[in-house]
């Protein structure tokens, strides 16, 4: 309700201040009406000057109001309350606004704290009705003084110009504080992680086992290997299954296909890749497993229902458009004038392919392969549905695995409490996969960059 | 050009050695070209073949579940079982506290009433000559139906002593059993439903007791653990959409923001280098590590409250940020440079220019961006894991900050019930709803694009 009443007289102050400068500047202009700015400018010039204000006042109150209602409820606590330490303290004073708010308590509340019960619902009271006066007052200050400013050489476009600007810059920031964040977070945690376990055993350690280790003594318990492994095997069945059957759906597209059955085919190959991955890890789990694990028993081979062959392959599936539209992209950026000459010298069109085009491509192809590694390593649903979860040192791939994406899904849904190696190791997981999956871009990158370049 | 084949026309009619090696070679040649072609069309079989396979899988399996069994029972409000006081009126002079609470306590006596031998009266009138005992009789109502007649009686407490015609959900077992998901030749002991209670969902089926009509409460009820039959998406749904509200809200301005700052008035300097590879970067950043973040600041730093909306809103448009960038940088390159020197020379300032000229021609690249990342987002689950959002929920979110889960985190959750042969089929249909959402999603895409760019 009050932030209601907020936001209406924000908008009001808004509208008003607008108003204000609009007619001025109207006021202002001179008999043969050239203003430097439109009056619009002056009016949204105006109705910055008085909102900023305002908005600041009413931050400052959100972020340090309930630090201040609490150091007023603690200065009305009698002293011997006061000295209580935390859950005790936090109880009384939640009681003591939830009287304040009038929702009543569980029990008699104590005379002192419907005292002070009382004394806060005045205090917010006061309060608040303080703090929409501050705001106004300040609002109405800065469109007083905006508005002094108006004449009519008065450069008000450029200043909401330079305003804009700087909210545009404010909005590119952004960016750069979530990788700050993401790195930050990461490396904190990750750091407080290695202060239980050193880094040498999380990463040259063979055995993955983190349940039955206690704080502090479970050397060898963390190792990344057998995640590593696991993640490594999966992503290299998926890259067997992509990569040809992506490559050789781009050649065919761009080299043989007549426009008509290029148009209808694109669209429904990449229709796999807005698929969502947790559809493709429940056709792993109910369709390809079971299917997979049936074709093995026929043929004399133990494959399990979820097990590295069976995420890999899906996963596999999921990175088909990724790689046929890149290499697609890639392959119609080889000149013409190549492939005019191959086929005028009598050669046939695959072979045209084979030594000319795909050579000429090569290094586009291989940024794209190393950017579909680094989306198989970071994909997770389709390896926590399928992969089987068993974090072992295996090299059969019809035996279930765990990744580095499924352990941390699994060391940290439901655990918020930070403080544990078993949730933190978590985090380090998470950074060895930020900076594998940050490696290959770059590097994929700088190839399809440099490639690019080489043709233009 | 007739000099140069006079030497060989002699020649042609004796087929030399090497004109037959070279014959034969062509020979192989061309084998060579149709082979390579033909691995062409199998990589887009394979392709297509994935697309088919994984639809019509889901199709298959999730469409029956949009039927469900109903039972028609003649429902009799015993007078003998029902021993409640008549429901309270308010007296003139009765405080509406007073009331309130009387209200709530007759309400409590009605929940208290035995419900479940009303039901096993009206599923034993139903047939009559089926010798069942009451647990047997109770398990092929879903165990939540005893809370519909509660609250058709608190609703009209004069169906005290009538007899009411009512629709009810069979339970998942039977459900089961009459839709053939389980083996009908399996032992006893591996059925979920007695053999007495088998025979009687047959034989309700039969007199059309039972039948399978459309099921209305996916959309309509919230997750249920204890009543799997009755459980449905509307809190997931709900979820969502707060969540795609959230990433519409902030991702939209940012990104478009960022994208005008970078292609428009960005200096070249190694500031905005930083931003563009960071942007870049963070496009290839596995989704897992942003729920990371999420985990690490938004919850543990920020202390946001876990499994909200609000929080899966925040993380998922840090995700599709760089997408949404990314897309409206190209839509604003595509913009002719006439367009922009036309504005210039007519003395707009570039701030007029780009939102006046530029930005408009835009909008149908922007809001298939938008469309894009809203997608996107939509689907996304791995993130969601680790800020709490696969906790179990059983109401809808009033407010984003209400705990919640997700359509795809719902599907995922449903994937590992216990009740397999019950829920694949409930997976499959929830599947359908996200994957018919997207497409509804990128139809409205491709609509509004062809209509907006028919108008400019």
């Amino acid at each position: 309700m009050n932030s209601f009443i907020v936001a209406c007289l924000l908008l009001l102050l808004l509208g008003f201040a607008y108003q204000a400068g609009w007619s001025r500047s109207r006021q202002v202009a001179p008999a043969s009406g050239r203003l430097h700015s439109r009056p619009n400018y002056h009016g949204s010039l105006v109705a910055i000057w008085a909102v900023v204000p305002a908005l600041l006042i009413l931050a400052l109150w959100v972020l340090f109001g309930d630090t201040a209602s609490r150091a007023f409820v603690m200065a009305q606590l009698p002293p011997d309350i006061r000295a209580l330490s935390g859950p005790e303290l936090n109880q009384i004073i939640n009681r003591v606004n939830q009287i304040a708010t009038g929702f009543g308590v569980i029990g008699e509340p104590a005379p002192y704290e419907s005292a002070a019960g009382q004394a806060l619902r005045e205090f917010r009271t006061l309060s608040f009705a303080f703090v929409i006066a501050a705001a106004a007052g300040t609002g109405a200050l800065g469109l007083y003084l905006a508005r002094s400013r108006i004449t009519a050489r008065f450069r008000a476009r450029d200043e909401v110009e330079r305003v804009v600007r700087y909210l545009l810059i404010a909005c590119s920031v952004v960016a750069i504080l979530t990788t700050i964040g993401i790195v930050a977070s990461l490396l904190t945690e990750a750091i407080r992680f290695f202060s239980f376990v050193s880094p040498i055993d999380f990463f040259f350690g063979t055995v993955w086992n983190p349940r039955f280790s206690t704080v502090g003594a479970g050397s060898g318990e963390y190792g990344l290997l057998p995640l590593l492994w696991g993640t490594l095997m999966i992503s290299i069945i998926a890259m067997l299954v992509s990569l040809p059957i992506g490559l050789m759906t781009a050649v065919y597209l761009t080299q043989y296909a007549r426009p008509k059955t290029r148009n209808v085919v694109k669209p429904v190959v990449e229709v796999l890749a807005g698929i969502p991955t947790i559809v493709y890890g429940f056709f792993a789990l109910v369709s390809v497993g079971p299917f997979l694990a049936r074709i093995g028993s026929t043929v004399g081979l133990d494959i399990r229902a979820t097990s590295a062959l069976t995420a890999g392959i899906v996963m596999g599936i999921m990175i088909i458009p990724f790689i046929s539209s890149l290499s697609d992209d890639i392959i119609r950026q080889v000149p013409r004038a190549m492939r005019d000459g191959s086929l005028g010298l009598g050669a046939t069109q695959s072979e045209t392919i084979r030594r000319v085009i795909l050579p000429a491509a090569l290094p586009g192809i291989v940024g794209a392969f190393l950017l579909a590694v680094s989306r198989a390593i970071g994909e997770t649903m389709i390896v926590v549905l399928a992969a089987g979860n068993s974090p072992y040192l295996r090299l059969n791939p019809g035996e279930p695995v765990s990744t580095v994406t499924v352990t941390i899904v699994n060391q940290l849904t439901g655990d918020t409490d930070f403080a544990s190696p078993q949730s933190l190791v978590a985090f380090a997981l998470g950074l060895t996969l930020f900076l594998m999956t940050l490696i290959l871009n770059v590097v994929a990158l700088y190839i399809v960059r440099r490639y690019r370049e080489q043709y233009e | 050009m007739a000099n140069t084949l006079s030497p060989v026309a002699p020649t042609a009619p004796a087929p030399s050695e090497t004109l037959t090696k070279i014959r034969s070679g062509l020979a192989r040649r061309h084998a060579r070209e149709r082979r390579f072609r033909a691995y062409g069309i199998a990589a887009i079989c394979a392709a297509l073949g994935a697309v088919v396979i994984l639809f019509s899988m889901i199709l298959m399996k999730g469409v029956p579940a949009f039927t469900q069994a109903k039972l028609t029972l003649d429902v009799f409000f015993d007078p003998a079982i029902i021993k409640v006081d008549p429901k309270p009126v308010r007296a003139p002079d009765q405080s509406a506290a007073a009331y309130e609470r009387a209200r709530l306590d007759w309400e409590r006596q009605v929940t208290l009433v035995n419900w479940n031998r009303i039901l096993e009266a009206a599923v034993r009138a139903a047939a009559p000559d089926i010798e069942v005992d009451t647990r047997q009789a109770l398990s092929i109502v879903e165990t939540s139906e005893r809370f519909v007649l509660r609250d058709r009686f608190v609703a009209d407490p004069g169906l005290l002593g009538q007899t009411v015609k009512m629709d009810l959900l069979a339970s998942a077992n039977a459900d089961n059993w009459l839709k053939g998901n389980i083996d009908r030749s399996l032992p006893d002991t591996q059925q979920q439903l007695s053999a007495p209670a088998r025979a009687l969902a047959d034989r309700l089926k039969e007199d059309g007791t039972i039948r399978f009509a459309f099921a209305s409460q996916i959309f309509t009820n919230v997750d249920s653990r204890s009543a799997p039959a009755s459980a449905g998406l509307a809190g997931a749904l709900m979820g969502s959409l707060y969540m795609m509200l959230v990433v519409i809200v902030l991702a939209v301005p940012l990104g478009v923001g960022t994208a005008i700052y970078l292609e428009e008035f960005a200096p070249k300097n190694r500031f905005t280098d930083l931003i563009e590879v960071n942007i870049n970067n963070l496009a290839a950043v596995p989704s897992i590590v942003f729920g990371l973040l999420g985990a690490a600041v938004f919850i543990n730093y920020f202390h946001l409250p876990l499994s909200a909306p609000l929080v899966g809103g925040l993380v998922l448009t840090l995700m599709t940020l760089p997408t949404i960038i990314i897309a409206t940088r190209s839509s604003l390159r595509a913009v002719s440079p006439s367009l922009r020197q036309a504005a210039l020379g007519l003395g707009a300032s570039r701030m007029q220019m780009v939102f006046h000229h530029v930005l408009p021609v835009t909008y149908p690249g922007i809001l298939t961006a938008t469309i894009i990342g809203v997608a996107q987002a939509l689907g996304e689950t791995a993130p969601l894991l680790l800020i709490g959002m696969n906790a179990f929920v059983a109401a809808v979110p009033a407010t984003p900050l209400d705990q919640s889960t997700a359509l795809p985190v719902q599907i995922y959750l449903w994937q590992g019930n216990e009740n397999r042969n019950f829920f694949e089929p409930r997976t499959s249909a929830a599947i359908i709803v996200l994957l018919g959402l997207m497409i509804a999603l990128n139809a409205l895409a491709i609509y509004l694009r062809t209509r907006l760019e028919r108008r400019t």
